[in-house]
């Protein structure tokens, strides 16, 4: 079961500045770690997150090792038309999950 | 003159006696005597920043696991081919107060059940399907699902009088010394609560806000799971998951936090 929520404060208006809050379900296992006999886990972890509002491109960020499993990534957008966030969330061993949310501006 | 000092002596012990057994009576067979003031979360104990995240369901990373239960209430299982909502309908209505009156015995009496176990004895009896594991990712959805429908309500357990006689081995089992350590539970969490242990502060121990997302585990984990880290923690010997022991001592504690709110799913450093 793998998953990612967006969230948005309700009623948006036209200039606003709204806090996006990202939330995605992964083990974000470092690569660092052993098992108990000595064999090494691979890493499993996002490495990438990118945020678009319309098809622009508005946030992005690079994930590392060490992040803790289950990252959360809020930021803020200045509201413009109304339409569409879309969220996608791409790492290691195939990993993608991409995730949207409606905005409806008043 | 003779010596009455003794006597007298004698009489006041006999009288506390009887007193002492009274009250002993009373834990046992009369109605809940009422809790405890000064009762306080963990959630009290926290930093401000952890109990931001347990405050908003978006930045709460059980949330994920929320939903996730959400779906499984909706997927059919098993060889009879039905889904938790083909007999309980909506959830957020049938399930509500589900979770704070857990653990309760069985249609039987004779056997005390928490969520979990209540949970796979559904799971086997109605559906058909293999039970879930313990600390499944399936398990801890459902649980944390569930209990998201009984989150601000009041914990009652031991309503149902056929579980005292569970909540009393509970509390034997909370005031026993064990371990390498020699500690009962009640030597942290009632005589020293709200001290620091290793700069950690000691909560008092009341279970509201299982399963809950604990940043140590980077994940969610039932009451039991805490409950044998505590276990280890003493360096006594572990109890399996799901032994009657530990069913057990969940009661003792919901029973003790009993009228205090439901926080499901809960966030904990």
């Amino acid at each position: 079961m793998s998953r990612a929520l967006i969230s948005l404060p309700p009623n948006p208006r036209r200039g606003d500045i709204i806090e996006v809050k990202a939330l995605a379900s992964h083990i974000m296992e470092t690569g660092f770690r052993h098992t108990q006999f000595g064999v090494p886990i691979a890493r499993d972890i996002i490495t990438d997150f990118s945020c678009s509002y319309n098809g622009r491109e508005v946030f992005s960020a690079q994930l590392h090792p060490a992040i803790a499993a289950n990252p959360y990534i809020a930021f803020t957008l200045l509201v413009g038309d109304s339409g569409t966030i879309t969220c996608k969330w791409t790492g290691d061993q195939g990993y993608s999950v991409t995730e949207s949310v409606a905005v409806s501006v008043a | 003159m003779p010596d009455l000092t003794g006597l007298v002596l004698s009489g006041r012990r006999r009288a506390l006696c009887c007193l002492a057994l009274a009250g002993f009576a009373g834990t046992l067979f009369a109605a809940d005597p009422p809790p405890p003031a000064g009762r306080r979360s963990g959630y009290d104990f926290m930093g401000r920043e952890t109990r931001a995240m347990q405050d908003d369901d978006a930045a709460n990373p059980a949330t994920l696991w929320v939903f996730d239960g959400e779906a499984l209430w909706q997927r059919k299982a098993g060889s009879a081919n039905k889904a938790c909502a083909d007999c309980h309908g909506d959830a957020r209505t049938s399930m509500k107060g589900v979770a704070a009156r857990h653990p309760a015995p069985d249609a039987s009496g004779k056997r005390l059940l928490n969520l979990e176990q209540r949970i796979n004895v559904c799971r086997s009896e109605r559906q058909q399907a293999p039970a879930l594991a313990y600390e499944s990712r399936e398990l801890l959805a459902l649980t944390a699902y569930l209990g998201r429908q009984s989150r601000g309500m009041p914990v009652t357990v031991g309503a149902d009088a056929r579980a005292m006689p569970f909540i009393d081995a509970g509390r034997i089992a909370y005031n026993r010394r064990q371990g390498q350590l020699n500690l009962s539970c009640a030597q942290c969490h009632d005589d020293n609560a709200g001290r620091s242990l290793a700069g950690t502060p000691i909560p008092q121990a009341h279970p509201t806000g299982y399963p809950l997302y604990r940043l140590e585990w980077q994940g969610v984990g039932s009451l039991q799971r805490r409950l044998r880290n505590c276990l280890t923690g003493t360096r006594a010997e572990n109890l399996p998951f799901g032994s009657p022991e530990l069913v057990e001592l969940e009661a003792f504690l919901m029973w003790r936090a009993r009228g205090m709110l439901m926080e499901t799913p809960g966030v904990r450093p």
